[in-house]
């Protein structure tokens, strides 16, 4: 990834530092509490790359993010997003980074959403032949023609956060970054956000950075992921050598015709039964056919489906192998 | 209110342009109008709580007219004088309170984490918050005011020198730029204590009521912190009395009835550095 030249996103030995204060038992005083929320992060991202940020919660993932987005100062380390040091020059910033919070829209409640796009072009100053091709692009992309005149209040969470996508890409951001974008949505809206992101992507060449909580939003769309954990960064790879790192396991949930005792077959370690239902846990890197045929093979088959392994569970896995 | 909204805006120095002032007006006006569109969105809700506002702040006057039925002075004013530190205290605060009066409400923009988007945004923060939630049924008491003003002035014995007269509108100019202080510094105080907003509420809505009323019925002490501390005094009590031709209680030189001017510069100039301090403090804990 030797794209021209600067790294879109550096972030070298960085720190966040949190003074919390609590009560301590039986006393009037607080105590103070040093709590290091992000403990010497570095990474640089390269223009036109998408990476997956994930971790628990509470690991430092929006720590992280808001200080790449000039909202929070760091307490130690640089910070250099498309030049720019954001907590620094943080209004400058703003004009070159696009930020969606899934929990938190920034569109008008009570107006529809054809006006919180108006605030963006004055706010931004988008030239209006810009803001036409930018906000036609979107509305056809993410399907917002026939919500533009309707009250942001009466949209669905899935077309609130597709709207969301779009207020922060019209003013034609270097740098996305996506905190849960897919969180709450059904699974036909997941997909249309991912399938825009991708075009976004691959069409304008934004570099994107999104935390989630979904593999699925990693495995469809980041080539790269990085894993934060207590403030640190504990993984920076592809999604294979994540399975990898951690051990992970998909499971093989098998409906047999009947009742049956545990099956054995090569490659799969049985979990449990709950009556002709039968869980088969295996290497999340092995592919699941030969496993499906060796089972079909032996014993009739009803209905099967393959289920990914939870980021907490390969995250805790990592651990354990550590 | 503008003007102090850009001196007072928490940003680097590389970015305070000379247009920094039109900056911050344009980003007001901005939200201003987002605002005054959703309010016209419940059109008939506006229509009844601007009605609503309208009735309230004018039995609050009425108050004072029935007082004045059983008494023909208070605190040796009459009912024409007080008319006149009620107008002049009325319009002044509800000017203040429509163009600013929305920071007490910071601490829940701070609280529920909304407030990281207004930093996201390239327009200056302050103007942004104050336009927040703008409610335009706030011209209300703003009306009532300069209603009752007007009814005074032909009634009060107030002999009308050039000075006199310059000094009426100079006084509520400057006294709406205290109250927008007070409304800018209490904002910047809930950055550290999320849920000083009544405190804030006694001074900004409290000290309106206080100023509706002579000075000479309050004790000292009352009256020494509302001109020392929380320079309130200066909003309309110091040149009324002046214009009526009253010594003020607590015997300050006469010049003081023109400091409203200057006090009112140094109040900006001070919420502005709290107002900075504040939003630098939320940027290096966070929420």
């Amino acid at each position: 990834m030797t794209q021209s030249g600067e790294p879109m996103i550096a972030v070298e030995d960085v720190e966040k530092v949190f003074d919390v204060r609590r009560k301590a038992a039986g006393r009037l005083r607080r105590e103070r509490h040093r709590v290091r929320a992000v403990d010497g992060l570095s990474f640089t991202v390269p223009r036109g790359e998408m990476v997956g940020y994930i971790g628990p919660n509470g690991a430092g993932k929006s720590t992280t993010i808001k200080m790449l987005t000039g909202i929070l100062t760091p307490s130690g380390g640089r910070v250099l997003v498309a030049g720019i040091d954001p907590s620094r020059d943080r209004a400058r910033l703003s004009r070159r980074i696009g930020v969606v919070f899934g929990q938190r829209t920034t569109l008008w409640w009570d107006l529809p959403l054809r006006d919180s796009y108006q605030l963006v072009r004055r706010m931004y100053r988008i030239e209006d032949a810009r803001y036409a091709r930018n906000l036609a692009a979107c509305v056809e992309l993410l399907d917002l023609g026939p919500l533009l005149d309707v009250p942001v209040r009466q949209l669905s969470l899935g077309q609130r956060m597709r709207g969301d996508i779009a207020a922060a890409l019209l003013h034609d951001p270097e740098v996305l970054y996506l905190d849960e974008p897919t969180i709450g949505l059904d699974v036909v809206s997941k997909a249309k956000v991912r399938g825009f992101l991708r075009t976004v992507n691959a069409e304008r060449g934004t570099t994107v950075l999104l935390t989630t909580h979904d593999l699925t939003d990693i495995e469809t769309l980041c080539s790269r992921v990085m894993v934060i954990d207590h403030g640190r960064l504990m993984y920076d790879g592809g999604l294979d050598g994540l399975h990898a790192a951690g051990d992970s396991e998909r499971t093989l949930v098998v409906d047999f015709a009947r009742e049956l005792p545990p099956v054995e077959v090569p490659g799969a370690r049985w979990v449990r039964s709950e009556g002709p239902r039968q869980w088969l846990a295996f290497p999340a890197g092995d592919s699941a056919a030969p496993l499906v045929a060796a089972l079909a093979a032996r014993h009739p088959l009803v209905d099967l489906s393959v289920r990914e392994p939870a980021i907490e569970d390969v995250i805790a896995r990592m651990y354990g192998a550590a | 209110m503008a003007e102090s909204a850009a001196r007072t805006r928490a940003t680097p120095a590389a970015e305070r342009t000379p247009g920094a002032v039109a900056e911050s007006v344009r980003a007001y006006r901005l939200v201003v109008g987002m605002w005054m569109r959703s309010t016209m969105a419940y059109r008939a809700s506006f229509v009844m709580t601007a009605l609503g506002n309208l009735a309230a702040t004018a039995l609050d006057f009425v108050t004072i007219v029935l007082m004045f039925s059983h008494i023909h002075a208070l605190g040796g004013f009459t009912l024409p004088e007080i008319a006149l530190l009620y107008g002049t205290a009325s319009t002044s605060f509800g000017l203040a309170d429509l163009l600013a009066g929305s920071l007490d409400r910071l601490g829940e923009r701070v609280r529920d984490g909304t407030f990281d988007t207004l930093l996201l945004r390239p327009a200056p923060v302050l103007a942004q918050v104050a336009a927040d939630r703008f409610a335009l049924r706030r011209l209300g008491r703003v009306t009532q005011g300069v209603l009752v003003l007007g009814w005074s002035l032909p009634r009060v014995d107030v002999h009308w020198t050039v000075v006199n007269v310059a000094l009426l509108p100079v006084t509520l100019l400057a006294g709406a730029a205290i109250f927008c202080a007070v409304f800018v510094a209490g904002g910047a105080f809930q950055f550290w204590a999320g849920d000083a907003a009544q405190v804030q509420n006694s001074v900004t809505y409290g000290g309106a009521t206080l100023l509706q009323y002579p000075p000479g019925i309050f004790s000292r002490e009352l009256l020494r912190g509302v001109t020392f501390v929380v320079p309130l005094a200066f909003v309309n009590w110091l040149p009324c009395l002046r214009m009526l031709g009253r010594p003020d209680p607590l015997g300050l030189p006469g010049w003081v009835d023109f400091a409203g001017v200057p006090v009112a510069l140094l109040c900006c100039a001070l919420a502005g550095v709290v107002w900075r301090a504040g939003v630098r403090s939320y940027r290096s804990t966070g929420s």
